[in-house]
């Protein structure tokens, strides 16, 4: 069988450069009318990067304001704002788009060998829509603050002042754009894939995409009609989440945690999809369990569905729901458990290289780890008493948020750069990045299980004498987690000044998009590709450079 | 642009770059589409639920609101939806046929059963509004009445304007197709407009199928 990987190189690389998707058609009118999937992921990152850096100031000021206990930056009433638009800005506008708009956009379609997405029209729609929904959440920070907490719980959201109705209204509008997203993934994986690959030869990136999107799609519309019903509550007091009016606010915590629970795998299943394309690249080995991986997968996002009560076990629910839905709880732990020891055995006795994506996503795994198993503390009911509403949870959500999505995030984000922009970037400078915010990350948040055990409650801008060494702790570790941030930007865009450097497959990956030239012209290959071996196949691999 | 060009190597000009044959582009549509229904159902689904639960815990509110509602007026409603349903198969069977004539005169009845469902919809919503019977807080009829009453007229407002406003985009989308049927652009070749605009047309169709019974025949 032909080695693809180095007649590829020769034909697109080296021999003949033909003009990438960059350079064909430039200007600023081009771009923003582009149906170039590559074109429109790259604007999806620019804008998710920028919400993330409004999110993550938020979240440093939440961080400053707990240095000491008492009112110091600002009072209770601001506080609960900043809390919530670093809540609603992180959940809404960053992590939900973050992997699947850019580098799923950007990446999807070469994995398949593909010219585009299915609907390229749609897809840049999307993007506007998301556009508009985030200018909305942005003027309700301007009109008056929100400061119900990302969750948007009745009644008090139906009764506290502020902009509730345009925040939710943009939670609505950004629905579809992430609606849109999963249709258009969906239908481009079922129809578009290169002549050869069969559902088994996707990469696993793909499976994860593809578990995602379904998510996407059967969930987001729940979410849509719940906030709906909270602006219809607000507005008009239909009375169905009004107790007083014979409604019922817990109803609102089954609508929204029906859609909410689902979309937390929204946020976790693309971060697991890049590890599991970056593990087997950096320990150059054909992925261990390839089926696992992919079916866990599919897994996650059937589960998803049933699980959303164990948000509530304390709201009132009977002791049999309860306890159904902890036992459900516990299923997701199967399929997560499969894709760690699945990757870990990839590793095994592999040629390991620590190249910066790599450092990333052996952060993944040690951080998500600690994620998951702290979610069985939440999920078991007599834990769970003690534990809502705590730190804890708190701690828990950014350990399997942060700590495996964003981190599998810049992963990502360093292992596609240079097919992205075709240039290297440094490899000190992403290294520093990767320990320092493995450094901050845990000095956050570890603390932050201790506090939730001993009975910190999540939300409170003030504290207990008794808590102040552990607060300070973890402000200091917000600190170097938002340097190493802050380095692993500049690292990324200090490669923009250079000249493009990046050959076809700078890490030896056996997946189509690294047959592409760096970066891909405009319909991704020169000649339409032909799969020749499954993904994950390194006897054929020869490392290039 | 590049159609003339295509058309030059033998593709339909309907035909986008990215697709390579008319078949695959026609199966990702068609995808696209029902995918598109599916999240329809759930964000009905979600009122459907609130219906259920609220109808369950206030029975006799929901019984003495839905009297106010005109069973006749609902009934030729739903009737004229079914049958603007079969002047919509009628339409995609004609597209499918090359009956361009058959096909321009299907859209044509299927966008007035529209027009007579939103018309009698109006003297329905003008009669409620005229009484008073509004969701919520502007729920202000004065006649004899159980408690909580105004519940029903939440979910009676939220799900037929809801499903009213799928019907507006249903007769925007349609006209759309009309045209471009009179500029003849569809063929047996290429007639996935049509296909597709009819699966929508058939859930708003359905969605209604649900609501009547629910809606006009509490009891």
């Amino acid at each position: 069988m032909a080695d693809v990987k180095t007649t590829g190189a020769h034909v697109h690389g080296e021999a003949a450069h033909h003009a990438s998707y960059l350079e064909e058609n430039k200007g600023i009118m081009n771009w923003l009318v582009t149906y170039d999937h590559k074109r429109i992921g790259l604007m999806y990152l620019w804008s998710v990067l920028l919400m993330f850096l409004v999110g993550g100031l938020f979240a440093l000021l939440v961080r400053l304001e707990l240095l000491t206990p008492g009112e110091d930056l600002m009072n209770a009433e601001t506080y609960n704002r900043v809390f919530t638009l670093h809540g609603a800005i992180m959940v809404f506008l960053f992590i939900i788009p973050a992997v699947p708009a850019s580098l799923g956009n950007f990446v999807l379609p070469l994995m398949l060998g593909a010219k585009d997405v299915a609907f390229p029209k749609l897809n840049l729609a999307s993007y506007y829509i998301y556009v508009v929904g985030a200018i909305m959440a942005i003027l309700s920070i301007v009109l008056g603050g929100v400061d119900t907490g990302w969750t948007f719980y009745t009644p008090y959201s139906t009764s506290t002042a502020g902009a509730v109705t345009l925040m939710t209204l943009s939670v609505f509008v950004l629905g579809f754009s992430s609606i849109f997203t999963g249709l258009n993934f969906i239908a481009t994986i079922h129809t578009l894939r290169a002549p050869g690959m069969s559902w088994y030869n996707l990469p696993l990136f793909v499976w994860g995409t593809y578990a995602t999107s379904v998510i996407q799609v059967m969930a987001t519309p729940v979410l849509g009609i719940t906030t709906v019903l909270l602006v219809m509550e607000r507005v008009f007091q239909v009375g169905i989440f009004d107790a007083r009016l014979g409604g019922d606010p817990v109803l609102f915590q089954h609508f929204f945690w029906f859609y909410s629970h689902p979309a937390v795998y929204i946020m976790i299943l693309p971060g697991m999809a890049i590890i599991s394309e970056l593990i087997p690249t950096f320990s150059k080995k054909t992925i261990f369990g390839y089926r696992g991986i992919a079916f866990s997968s599919i897994a996650i996002a059937l589960v998803s569905f049933l699980v959303w009560a164990h948000h509530m076990f304390t709201s009132g629910q009977s002791p049999l729901t309860n306890a159904i839905f902890s036992f459900l709880t516990f299923l997701v732990a199967i399929p997560s458990g499969i894709k760690v020891f699945n990757w870990t055995a990839t590793m095994y006795r592999g040629s390991i290289s620590l190249k910066t994506p790599m450092l990333y996503a052996m952060s993944f795994l040690l951080l998500f780890t600690i994620g998951g198993l702290t979610g069985l503390f939440l999920g078991t009911l007599a834990t769970d008493i003690h534990l809502h509403d705590t730190y804890f949870v708190v701690a828990h959500f950014h350990y399997v948020m942060m700590g495996g999505t964003v981190i599998a995030f810049i992963g990502g984000l360093f292992y596609w750069w240079p097919k992205m922009v075709g240039r290297m970037y440094s490899e000190k400078g992403g290294a520093l990045s990767a320990i320092l915010v493995f450094i901050g990350f845990n000095a956050t948040f570890l603390p932050q299980f201790i506090m939730g055990s001993r009975g910190m409650p999540r939300r409170y801008f003030t504290y207990l004498d008794q808590f102040q060494p552990l607060h300070q702790f973890s402000t200091v570790g917000s600190e170097i987690l938002g340097a190493g941030i802050l380095v692993a930007i500049l690292t990324l865009v200090a490669s923009l000044r250079k000249k493009p450097d990046a050959i076809a497959n700078p890490w030896g990956g056996s997946t189509l998009e690294w047959e592409a030239q760096s970066p891909p012209v405009t319909h991704n290959f020169v000649g339409t590709p032909v799969l020749e071996h499954a993904p994950y196949d390194y006897r054929h691999a020869k490392v290039e450079g | 642009m590049s159609q003339t060009l295509e058309s030059a190597h033998g593709h339909h000009p309907a035909q986008q770059h990215h697709f390579a044959t008319m078949e695959q582009q026609f199966s990702a549509a068609k995808l696209g589409m029902w995918l598109f229904l599916a999240t329809e159902i759930l964000l009905f689904g979600g009122l459907f639920v609130g219906y259920g639960i609220m109808h369950n815990r206030h029975p006799e509110a929901f019984v003495a609101g839905h009297h106010h509602l005109q069973r006749p007026m609902g009934a030729i409603n739903t009737i004229v939806l079914l049958f603007s349903s079969f002047t919509m198969v009628v339409a995609v069977w004609a597209s499918q046929t090359n009956r361009k004539k058959l096909l321009i005169w299907g859209l044509i009845a299927t966008i007035a059963c529209a027009g007579i469902f939103m018309v009698v919809k109006y003297f329905e919503y003008s009669h409620k509004i005229h009484d008073g019977l509004l969701p919520g807080k502007f729920y202000s009829y004065k006649g004899p009445q159980v408690e909580g009453e105004f519940m029903f007229f939440s979910f009676y407002f939220m799900m037929t304007g809801l499903h009213g406003f799928h019907v507006l985009i249903g007769m925007i989308v349609l006209a759309w197709i009309l045209i471009r049927a009179m500029r003849n652009e569809f063929s047996d070749q290429y007639y996935a407009p049509v296909d597709l605009a009819g699966l929508y047309w058939h859930l708003v169709d359905l969605i209604w199928i649900y609501l009547f019974p629910l809606l006009y025949l509490v009891s």
